[in-house]
């Protein structure tokens, strides 16, 4: 029996994809957002709005949009009168980087600035998987809870930006404001947080601004004390070294 | 509940470092903000080895601690279960220092294809 020491990240090759894509994606002057929630958040109406404001304001801005089953989120994104792609995942619970490169190919209109990507409503599976995004944005809706950033660490702690929807309701449902942002805090000390509703319209000149502030490397996980891990050469290469210690 | 994507992802790179040998154990390490359940794992584990090289290994799960900081009391640990964590000075809430998303294989036992000095 051999012992064959590989310290390969299982995610390796979507990592290297996504950085391949965040590249290209610089290269021809965009960046991707990546969005993610839980089903049911607010997530299609919120985006809804910004794309109409956005296209309105004539900033160059295009839609993904990810889900099991159905293109129904497409057609209603399409009302904004960006442009619109729904990803169609036959029952896959994420979006991966290469089901995003291979949609965006010959799709992504030339002089496109901004790519708002939004990924199966799910706060579990797609928190693992880099997309070639700028910035990832978390959202979660008053009605959800104030527990969720706990409940969900993987998905908070590497968010960007958080964006609090619904806050409209946030009366009615008793939301407690102060206990959501401490369960913030505790996964992801410092990320700001954004409240916004579809409903008045509130906040979403605040997020507007921050998409248009974007840039290929705002991510915040991309600071070098955060990924300790990649000191270690080997984790993000492929595997070499085949040689094993004979028992 | 992508364990199963998870576990595919593995099968395939044990499979392109092996070389064809048969595999007895693999070592996964993962940390505690993985996203990835070890229970969830080990459970599709047999579906997704079925006629690969790697059929009936052992999948052994190392958990790989993250370092984390009360926003208290400052008092600083390591943890290797899913949050929330509570500080042991205070009890109060403690936050990740580290990166605690490590999802690696780290070690691979495999049959040697030529007995050696047996």
């Amino acid at each position: 029996m051999s012992i064959i020491e590989l310290k390969t990240a299982v995610l390796a090759k979507n990592d290297h994809l996504a950085a391949a894509l965040r590249e290209d994606l610089a290269a021809v002057g965009a960046v991707a957002v990546n969005l993610l929630s839980s089903p049911g958040s607010g997530k299609t109406a919120l985006l809804e709005i910004v794309l109409t404001r956005l296209t309105a304001d004539g900033v160059p801005v295009a839609a993904l949009t990810g889900d099991l089953a159905t293109e129904n989120d497409a057609k209603r994104l399409a009302r904004s009168g960006a442009p619109v792609r729904q990803v169609v995942t036959d029952g896959l619970c994420h979006l991966e980087a290469d089901l995003v490169r291979d949609h965006l190919a010959g799709w992504l209109p030339a002089g496109t600035q901004l790519l708002l990507v939004e990924t199966v409503g799910n706060l579990v599976c797609p928190a693992s998987y880099d997309l070639g995004e700028s910035l990832r944005i978390v959202l979660a809706s008053v009605t959800e809870g104030e527990d969720k950033p706990v409940k969900y660490p993987t998905a908070y702690r590497w968010a960007d930006l958080v964006v609090l929807t619904k806050i409209d309701l946030a009366e009615p449902c008793g939301f407690d404001e102060q206990a959501f942002l401490d369960s913030v805090a505790a996964v992801n000390p410092g990320v700001p947080v954004v409240r916004t509703s579809a409903r008045t319209g509130e906040g979403v000149d605040d997020l507007v601004a921050r998409l248009l502030a974007v840039r290929p490397d705002t991510r915040r996980d991309d600071r070098p004390d955060d990924r300790p891990d990649d000191t270690d050469p080997a984790r993000h290469i492929e595997p070499a070294a085949t040689a094993g210690t004979g028992r | 509940m992508h364990e199963l994507s998870i576990a595919q992802s593995v099968v395939s790179t044990v499979q392109a470092a092996v070389g064809g040998r048969g595999v007895l154990a693999v070592t996964l390490r993962i940390g505690p903000l993985a996203g990835v359940v070890p229970d969830a794992l080990t459970f599709g584990w047999d579906v997704v080895t079925a006629g690969t090289p790697l059929e009936g290994a052992r999948l052994d799960v190392e958990r790989v601690p993250v370092e984390i900081m009360c926003a208290g009391c400052g008092t600083t640990g390591e943890r290797t279960a899913s949050p929330p964590w509570r500080c042991d000075a205070c009890d109060g809430v403690c936050a990740p220092l580290g990166d605690g998303r490590t999802l690696e294989v780290g070690s691979v036992e495999v049959e040697d294809d030529v007995a050696v000095g047996a």
